[in-house]
């Protein structure tokens, strides 16, 4: 922003760019948009889950083949990451969960610890629900 | 402790700069000393010539807030000694265009604040009622919006906010925060009127939860939260016009 | 009066959205992904398999989590891809991100329904 002509009482304000690398210059920030990242994960898994469902729909022989292409290490590998983004997605969910909601019972608000123990708990009893309906 | 420190801080001249460069200038290194001590120490006894803002050198007024090493800091209550050996470096707060040297142009959240209508806002007309009348609260309900009400407009979140340094358009952290402020005050009833306004495209949708105003703020107001609540609230008044009959909303 | 708006409607689905994936993907994940692949537990004989995916509680269920879980996700890479790589065409994004949502949908719909 060269000065042109003008009074010297002009205001000539300097507006800085944002870099596009804006998240790589700040842990919180970088922890942030992998957080963000997730959501790619996350779609990955519901397209995963949903060709899992369609083997299943067909036969024995679909559903083995599945599991033999998904044993593959590139799919492996790939649902390795994914998982570890699905968790951090998890942990940081749970972690903002009581910043997001004021939650009052009997007139005094619920210390942020119950409502992350809370959704633990939640996490246990459907992930026991789950393996339980599928492995009985 | 060393005897000196030095201070990497960022110039601009609008009448002969184009753009932003360093001076460096070494300070006493004192153990009660704040940035703003150093930078002060710049300006009366080393170069006049530098502009930057402060007043109550307290952390009250909100006036003095900078980048330093890159994080929006109220200088009045950063110390030097945290940052020995050094360099420190003293950036115009981040996000906002630059006046000169340090000083920033804060218009964005002039314009802005007023939108939210931070003010008790009441269904009787002012003139009409007895001018010394109390409006009384109980403890429960000051502490419902206490927090949000410590706000003293230093403007820290919105240097931290990657959202608003990347989409000028968003309504901010503190506007938001204050309109929550105001909508949890038991004295008000102007919620319907401040949510018309943060339910546009660049009210509170822009955020997306980073954080960082939260983690920033000195007086703790938490606008993140604020932010988040007022999304919900948004959220089920939608529900509601959605599902409700006309006549009953 | 508050005239009608989606992007609030959008946000709640989002948050459920959110919420199961962080309570729910972390447990199918490692059964279907890993566990069971890879041989470190058996895998479910298939008959169970087919007879719990054929219930239609279970594709109420599927469908929901699934379909929410879509939402949240291109909610959330749309906001990624304003801010990470500050793309400009706003419009064009969000029509992107929930039309493949959308289409995400259809298709998981299809095969519930096939399977079932």
């Amino acid at each position: 922003m060269t000065p042109s002509g003008g009074t010297p009482t002009d205001l000539r304000l300097y507006r800085p760019r944002i870099s596009t690398w804006w998240w790589t210059r700040k842990r919180s920030y970088f922890v942030f948009v992998m957080r963000e990242l997730s959501s790619i994960f996350v779609a990955w898994f519901v397209a995963y889950l949903v060709l899992f469902l369609y083997a299943v729909g067909q036969d024995a022989a679909a559903y083995r083949r599945f599991l033999d292409w998904a044993s593959s290490p590139w799919v492996t590998a790939l649902n390795v990451v994914g998982l570890a983004f699905v968790l951090l997605h998890t942990v940081t969910w749970f972690n903002l969960t009581p910043q997001a909601m004021a939650v009052r019972v009997m007139g005094q608000k619920v210390p942020a610890f119950h409502i992350v123990a809370g959704q633990y708990t939640g996490l246990v009893v459907v992930s026991a629900f789950v393996f339980w309906l599928v492995t009985r | 402790m060393a005897d000196s420190i030095r201070l990497r801080v960022s110039r601009y001249r609008p009448e002969t700069d184009s753009g932003p460069h360093w001076q460096e200038y070494d300070v006493p290194l004192r153990k009660e000393w704040t940035v703003l001590d150093g930078l002060n120490h710049v300006k009366n006894e080393v170069d006049t010539t530098l502009s930057f803002r402060w007043s109550c050198r307290m952390g009250i007024c909100g006036s003095c807030g900078m980048n330093v090493d890159g994080e929006p800091r109220l200088t009045c209550g950063t110390f030097l000694s945290d940052y020995e050996p050094g360099p420190v470096t003293i950036e115009p707060l981040a996000n906002f265009p630059v006046v000169r040297d340090l000083v920033v142009d804060l218009s964005d959240f002039m314009k802005k604040l007023p939108r939210v209508k931070p003010w008790i806002i009441r269904e009787d007309d002012h003139r009409t009622v007895e001018p010394d009348v109390e409006y009384l609260q109980t403890p429960g309900q000051l502490d419902a919006y206490q927090q949000f009400s410590m706000c003293i407009n230093c403007m820290l979140c919105y240097a931290a906010c990657p959202v608003y340094g990347l989409d000028p358009e968003f309504i901010g952290p503190a506007a938001i925060a204050l309109a929550e402020r105001y909508d949890l005050d038991s004295r008000d009833v102007g919620n319907r009127e401040r949510l018309d306004v943060l339910i546009e495209h660049d009210g509170v949708w822009g955020c997306t939860f980073v954080g960082e105003c939260t983690r920033v703020c000195p007086k703790h107001v938490d606008p993140a939260s604020a932010i988040q609540r007022y999304k919900l609230k948004a959220a089920m008044e939608t529900v509601k016009a959605f599902l409700l009959p006309r006549g009953a909303r | 009066m508050t005239r009608r708006r989606v992007e609030p409607l959008v946000w709640l689905m989002f948050s459920a959205g959110g919420v199961l994936a962080a309570v729910f993907l972390p447990i199918l994940v490692f059964l279907f992904g890993l566990a069971f692949p890879l041989g470190w537990l058996d895998p479910p004989d298939y008959q169970h398999l087919r007879t719990v995916v054929g219930h239609p509680v279970t594709l109420v269920v599927l469908l929901g989590l699934f379909v929410l879980m879509l939402v949240h996700s291109a909610h959330r890479f749309r906001y990624t891809l304003y801010d990470g790589l500050q793309i400009k065409k706003k419009r064009t994004v969000a029509v992107l991100c929930y039309g493949t949502a959308i289409v995400g949908s259809t298709v998981t719909l299809v095969v519930l329904l096939a399977a079932a």
